[in-house]
C-alpha cells in the first residue's frame, strides 16, 4: 500500500516497477538512459583499450620480417624474446636478466614511495587539524602531478650533472675530490625520479583510508593504555590497509611498464620491460613487441591479483 | 586542540617541508635556469640573466617547430578536457542505479588505468595499422593511413583520462544528498530540469576539477602518446626527444613555456571552483536563517 503511495508520487523511486512506466509512457525506460548514459564511456574503452589489447595477443602469435607484418600464425614473437634462456644456464638470458632489473627497481621505488607517501599521508590526516590547511597542503602536493612528467625529470639535470649543485657543492666543501658520475644518468637518478614522479599516487589513496579512521578508535587505544607506537601498528595501519595496497598496484604498475624515466634518467643505458617494448617497436618488430607486452601485461596481472587478494577495490572507492 | 602539538607533529612537518622541497626544489631551479644568459650554460650559477633563451624559442629558429606543436597540443588537450567532462559525468549518473554491464564499465575504467600506458599504445597503434592495410586492400590502395592526432591520439588519451574522471565522479556522488533530487521532483522537475538546475550546479566545482584533469593530463601526456600519436609529434613528445642531445637551456626554456600553460590552466581552475564554492557557501541555502 504505501508502495503505491510512494509512486504515485514519485514515480521511478522504485527502481524497475513496470506501473511508473506505464503511468507515464512519454518517460525513457530507466535502463535505457543508463545505456545512452554509461554508453559513450563504454564504446571508448571498447574501441582504445579493449580491442587493441586484443589485438596485442592476437599480433603476438603472427610472423614477421624485416619490414612488415605476416598474419599467419608463429611463436617467433616469444621465441626470439626467450632466446638462448635455456642454453645459457644457469646464467641469465637477456630477457630474464632485464626482469630482474625492472623488478629491482620496482622494489626499491615501491619501498621508498611508500615509507614517504604513508608518513605524508600521516601527517596530513592526523596531525593539520583546519580544514582549510589540509586542503591547501593537499594542493601543493597534487600541483606537480598536473604538470610535465619530463619536465620533473629534466630539472634534476642542473643538480646532479658533473658541474650540477650536488657535485660542486661536495667538491667545494673538500668532502669529494672529483665529482661523482653515479649521480645522474644511473640506476640511482632513476630512482630518485621515479620517487619523485609517483609519490603522489601513493600519498592519495593512503591519506584517503586515513581519513575515514574515526578519531574515537585513536582515542580509545590511547584510554586503554596504548603507546604511540602500538596505535600504530595495531590500529592506523590495519584500518590504512586497502589505501597502501592500492597506491603500491599503482607505483608498480606504473614503474613495471615505464620506458620515459628509465630511458630519459638511465641514459638510454638501462634495459626494463616497458624499455624492450619500444625498442622492438622502433625495429618494427611488432609480433616480438606484442609478445613482450603480453608477458609484461600477465606479470603485472599476477602482481595485482596478489595484492588484491589482500583487500577488495571495489569495496574501498 | 589546545594540549600544544605533540613532539611526532614537528618531526613529521619538517618531513613534509623536506618532502614539498623535494618536490618543487628541482622545477624551480630550471624555470631560473631558462632566463640564463645568452652565454650561459646547462648548469648554476647563472651566467647573467635574459629572456634570450625563451625569445629564441619564439622566434622559431630555435629546436624545435614550437608553434605547430603547441597548437597541436592545446587543439588536443581542450578536446580531450571537453570529451572527458562530457563522457564522465553522463556515466557517472549512469553509475547512480544498478544497470547491466556495470561492473564491465568499472573493470575497464580500472584496468586502463592501471595497465602499463606502453601496452595501451602499442595496442591502438596495431589496431590502426590492421585497419589501414584493410582499407588498402580492399578499397583504396592510396590510402595512406588512419592514425593521427584526433582519431587515435585522441583515443589513446582518453583511455588515460577517462578513468580518473569516473573517479571523481563517485567521489562526488559519495557524498551527494540525493533528498535533493527527491525534491525537485516532488516539486514536479523533469529528469533533465532536476539535473540542469539541483544536481549539475551542486557538483560544477568538481565537474571543473575533472576538466583540470582532463586537460592537464592530455597537455603532459608521453607514454600512450608515443607509438599512437601517427606522424606529427605533441609537444611533451618533441621535448622528450630533445634530452637525449642538450647543450643549451633552451630545452629549460621549452621546459618553461609548456609549465606555464599548466600553471595559468591551474590558476583558472582552482580559482574558478574556489569562486563557485564561495558562491555557493552564500547563496546555496537559506536553512536556519529565519524566514524574514
Amino acid at each position: 500500500m504505501s508502495e503505491e503511495v510512494l509512486q504515485q508520487a514519485s514515480p521511478g523511486l522504485i527502481p524497475g516497477s513496470g506501473t511508473a512506466r506505464a503511468a507515464k509512457p512519454t518517460r525513457l525506460s530507466p535502463s535505457f538512459v543508463s545505456w545512452l548514459q554509461a554508453g559513450p564511456m563504454m564504446l571508448v574503452f571498447l574501441a582504445f583499450f579493449l580491442i587493441p589489447l586484443v589485438f596485442v595477443v592476437i599480433v603476438s602469435f603472427w610472423d614477421y620480417n624485416e619490414y612488415q607484418l605476416l598474419p599467419a600464425f608463429s611463436g617467433r614473437g616469444y621465441t626470439d624474446t626467450f632466446e638462448g634462456c635455456i642454453a645459457q644456464l644457469p646464467d641469465l638470458c637477456t630477457i630474464g636478466r632485464t626482469y630482474v632489473m625492472t623488478l629491482k627497481l620496482c622494489f626499491l621505488v615501491w619501498a621508498i614511495t611508500l615509507f614517504i607517501g604513508f608518513w605524508v599521508a600521516y601527517f596530513l590526516a592526523f596531525h593539520v587539524k583546519s580544514k582549510t590547511w589540509q586542503m591547501g597542503l593537499s594542493l601543493l602536493c597534487t600541483i606537480p602531478f598536473w604538470t610535465s612528467n619530463v619536465i620533473r625529470m629534466i630539472a634534476w639535470i642542473p643538480l646532479l650533472g658533473r658541474n650540477g649543485l650536488v657535485n660542486s657543492g661536495l667538491v667545494k666543501t673538500g668532502l669529494i675530490n672529483h665529482p661523482l658520475e653515479w649521480l645522474l644518468f644511473s640506476e640511482f637518478s632513476v630512482v630518485l625520479a621515479l620517487v619523485h614522479l609517483f609519490t603522489f599516487f601513493m600519498v592519495v589513496p593512503i591519506f584517503n583510508s586515513m581519513i575515514r579512521i574515526d578519531k574515537s578508535l585513536i582515542e580509545a587505544a590511547y584510554d586503554a593504555g596504548a603507546t604511540g607506537f602500538q596505535t600504530l601498528v595495531n590500529v592506523i595501519i590495519p584500518l590504512a590497509k586497502p589505501g597502501i595496497v592500492i597506491g603500491s598496484i599503482f607505483v608498480i604498475t606504473i614503474v613495471m611498464g615505464d620506458f620515459i624515466t628509465i630511458g630519459v634518467m638511465g641514459g638510454q643505458q638501462i634495459a626494463a620491460a616497458g624499455k624492450i617494448i619500444e625498442t622492438r617497436v622502433n625495429a618494427l618488430q611488432f609480433p616480438a613487441a606484442a609478445a613482450n607486452a603480453v608477458i609484461l601485461l600477465a606479470i603485472t596481472f599476477l602482481i595485482i591479483t596478489m595484492m588484491s587478494r589482500i583487500v577488495d577495490i571495489k569495496k574501498e572507492l | 586542540m589546545k594540549e600544544g602539538r605533540p613532539r611526532s607533529f614537528y618531526v613529521l612537518a619538517i618531513f613534509f617541508a623536506a618532502y614539498v622541497l623535494f618536490l618543487y626544489g628541482p622545477m624551480i631551479a630550471i624555470y631560473v635556469l631558462s632566463f640564463q644568459g645568452p652565454q650561459g650554460g646547462l648548469t648554476f650559477p647563472m651566467n647573467g640573466v635574459s629572456t634570450f633563451w625563451i625569445a629564441k624559442l619564439f622566434q622559431g629558429t630555435g629546436i624545435v617547430d614550437l608553434g605547430a606543436a603547441f597548437r597541436r597540443s592545446l587543439l588536443l588537450g581542450v578536446i580531450v578536457m571537453i570529451v572527458t567532462v562530457v563522457l564522465s559525468v553522463a556515466a557517472g549518473m549512469a553509475f547512480r542505479r544498478k544497470f547491466r554491464a556495470q561492473s564491465i564499465l568499472f573493470y575497464s575504467a580500472i584496468a586502463s588505468l592501471i595497465v602499463p600506458s606502453i601496452i595501451t599504445s602499442l595496442g591502438i597503434s596495431l589496431e590502426f595499422r590492421i585497419i589501414d592495410d584493410l582499407i588498402k586492400a580492399h578499397w583504396n590502395e592510396n590510402f595512406e593511413t588512419s592514425m593521427g592526432l584526433l582519431t587515435s591520439g585522441l583515443g589513446a588519451h582518453l583511455t588515460w583520462t577517462l578513468p580518473f574522471g569516473l573517479l571523481i565522479m563517485f567521489a562526488i556522488f559519495n557524498r551527494f544528498d540525493p533528498r535533493l533530487e527527491e525534491a525537485a521532483r516532488d516539486l514536479g522537475a523533469t529528469p533533465w530540469q532536476t539535473f540542469r538546475h539541483v544536481v549539475l550546479p551542486i557538483i560544477l566545482p568538481s565537474v571543473i576539477g575533472i576538466g583540470l584533469f582532463g586537460f592537464t593530463l592530455s597537455w603532459d601526456e608521453l607514454a600512450r602518446s608515443s607509438q599512437a600519436i601517427g606522424a606529427v609529434n605533441t609537444l611533451p613528445l618533441d621535448l622528450q626527444g630533445l634530452t637525449t642531445t642538450v647543450t643549451n637551456p633552451d630545452i629549460y626554456a621549452l621546459g618553461t613555456v609548456i609549465s606555464a600553460v599548466s600553471f595559468t590552466v591551474i590558476t583558472l581552475a582552482l580559482g574558478t571552483i574556489h569562486m563557485l564554492n564561495k558562491r555557493q557557501a552564500a547563496k546555496g541555502s537559506d536553512a536556519g536563517k529565519g524566514l524574514v
